[in-house]
């Protein structure tokens, strides 16, 4: 687009980018108040009462949420769903969108209408947890994947990409002997890795994040996984009122030791999020603004 | 006679070749075949258990072998004191939602989209971008610490100014602008992102033919860009009537507690609390059915709103 250089144009866009600038940073407070926070010491926090940047660093808060393994286990617990999760996930995703994007698949406008009608009408809550335990899943991590493992709206996504690959490869490929399988995984996923690492992310970020089926089908509180440890930790040791009625495992901390908690609870976030941040913010979702 | 034994023979052939044709894709029904468990199990198996509305679930007896009760539960439903309050509480947070957040992505896009540098334009969007990818328990954990009575920052700030602390948490007036500011903050900047892409796709030969007529920036955005992403707004308007009742159950779940109950109970938290740790299964069934039908009602109507306003609407 080719500048505007009227004074008025110009004035519009430095006032645009100082607004803008503005947002970004009050978004970025709250996490870096609680980075921060986590570093500092009780005694620095006492005085000032509220810090930005700590004068004092102090990795206190992060040995003591360590000095006992329940947050290991927690964490270990949210990398294992995740990770089994997102594979899971990522194959019936990607398995089934190829099979609706194939024209010759006889059927396929009344399981599309099966899928989309999913995304207008659902069964709810309770009968959804009566399947689950009706299928022995209760207390089982199968229930943290089974009942999320597709997302109607990713399904559409892939099943958009891959109809928009030229059917001119799967055809050579045919011919050269590869079944439907073989062209899935040997032509079509390879030409599809932008929409591949975005759905990825997008299932790993659901899975990663799980935290009312978690309390809806896991009792035992040793197989909690992280966000349900950091809810515990950062409300309820508080003694503050709260509905849920799961006992408190670890004893009460002070902010640094709850901003430690709530900082190892995003980091596996933060740590994945520029890798794939490039593919979406390039538009790889463009063409599935319609379904 | 003869026409009797000649009529099934093209209906036969056409089923042979529907038959091969299913024998020859055979690799593709076994692919989405997982997909399609899925969906029948986790999504089609609980809308027939929606039948339990209409019976007393028994744990024992089961979805099949309990008593039908007819309507019991939905006249329950529509003379419980309750109801009224949590339908207003779920009304008022959509209307909140509706009002505060809904237009702000659509600012923000076109604000976005006035940035000349990629550089900065991409920085800005990996910023607010991010919040989306936290989960509710952390926006919310970090509300709390920023808000708690004893050393949140909010509060040591009013305090270190000389007012008295407010109790965020726990009053009953400040629930709502805690639930619609961590609405915005967590997904403002995701709710771009659509957007933006309809942006992408407008001409950029209108934005020139707009200069050369003397219009400045804002009137392009005007006559330019809006109208370009009006079906798009349009459309994400029917999904969120449709969506009406449907709040981030987790959010506002994770916002609740004793003291804001009486502004923060919604339905999906009261099915939640009625269902699971009640065990009213069979009347929380039925709140929760009558959730999900106005939502499907509301997008049907908006749906036919937009086609007659000469939209495309969403099927």
């Amino acid at each position: 687009m080719v500048e505007d250089r009227t004074l008025a144009g110009r004035l519009f866009g430095i006032v645009n980018f100082a607004l803008l600038a503005l947002i970004a940073i009050v978004m970025m407070l709250p996490f870096i108040h609680v980075v921060a926070g986590s570093f500092t010491t009780s005694a620095e926090m006492a005085v000032k009462k509220f810090v930005l940047i700590p004068t004092d660093w102090s990795i206190d808060a992060y040995k003591f949420i360590f000095s006992t393994n329940t947050i290991f286990r927690s964490m270990a617990v949210s990398v294992g769903i995740t990770v089994v999760g997102t594979l899971f996930s990522m194959l019936i995703s990607s398995m089934m969108a190829y099979g609706l994007a194939r024209r010759d698949l006889d059927g396929r406008r009344v399981f599309m209408f099966l899928v989309v009608f999913t995304m207008l009408f659902n069964g709810g809550l309770i009968p959804t947890f009566l399947v689950v335990k009706e299928l022995g899943l209760i207390d089982n991590y199968a229930a943290l994947i089974l009942p999320i493992s597709i997302n109607a709206f990713n399904l559409i996504i892939l099943k958009n990409f891959f109809q928009n690959i030229p059917e001119g490869l799967e055809e050579s490929a045919k011919i050269d002997g590869c079944n439907d399988f073989g062209i899935l995984f040997r032509i079509v996923l390879p030409l599809s890795m932008p929409v591949i690492a975005t759905i990825s992310l997008f299932y790993a970020v659901t899975y990663w994040n799980t935290y009312l089926n978690a309390i809806m089908y896991l009792n035992e509180s040793k197989m909690w996984p992280i966000q349900v440890l950091l809810r515990q930790i950062v409300v309820l040791a508080s003694g503050l009122d709260y509905s849920s009625d799961l006992d408190s495992a670890v004893p009460p901390p002070d902010q640094a030791v709850k901003m430690a908690v709530i900082v190892v609870a995003t980091l596996p976030i933060l740590l994945v999020y520029p890798f794939l941040q490039k593919h979406f913010a390039k538009g790889a979702l463009l063409g599935s603004v319609k379904g | 006679m003869q026409q009797a034994i000649a009529r099934p023979e093209p209906e036969l052939r056409s089923e042979s070749r529907l038959s091969r044709r299913l024998v020859r894709n055979k690799w593709l029904y076994l692919m989405i075949l997982p997909g399609l468990l899925y969906f029948v199990i986790f999504k089609y198996l609980p809308m027939y258990g929606l039948i339990i509305a209409f019976k007393d679930y028994k744990p024992f007896a089961g979805i099949n072998g309990s008593e039908w009760v007819g309507f019991k539960h939905f006249d329950r439903l529509f003379t419980e004191s309750d109801f009224g309050t949590i339908l207003t509480n779920t009304l008022v947070l959509f209307g909140l939602n509706l009002v505060f957040f809904f237009p702000i992505p659509i600012i923000l896009s076109l604000m976005l989209n006035e940035v000349r540098l990629t550089f900065f334009k991409r920085i800005f969007q990996t910023v607010i971008y991010l919040p989306h990818f936290m989960s509710w328990v952390i926006i919310v954990s970090i509300g709390y610490v920023m808000l708690t009575m004893d050393g949140g920052i909010i509060n040591e700030f009013i305090a270190s100014l000389g007012f008295e602390k407010i109790n965020f948490l726990l009053s009953p007036e400040w629930f709502r602008p805690t639930y619609i500011i961590q609405v915005i903050w967590r997904e403002a900047g995701w709710g771009t992102i659509i957007y933006l892409a309809a942006i992408a796709a407008i001409d950029p030969q209108l934005y020139e033919a707009a200069r050369m007529d003397g219009a400045g920036r804002l009137r392009q955005i005007w006559h330019i860009t809006l109208p370009a992403i009006r079906s798009v707004i349009i459309v994400l308007l029917i999904l969120k009537i449709g969506d009406v009742l449907e709040l981030g159950f987790e959010h506002v779940y994770l916002l609740l507690n004793s003291m804001n109950r009486d502004v923060a109970e919604i339905i999906d938290t009261y099915v939640y609390t009625a269902g699971l740790r009640q065990g009213q299964f069979s009347y929380s069934t039925a709140v929760g059915f009558f959730k999900s039908l106005v939502g499907l009602v509301m997008v049907m109507i908006a749906n036919r709103l937009a086609k007659k306003m000469g939209e495309e609407g969403v099927y």
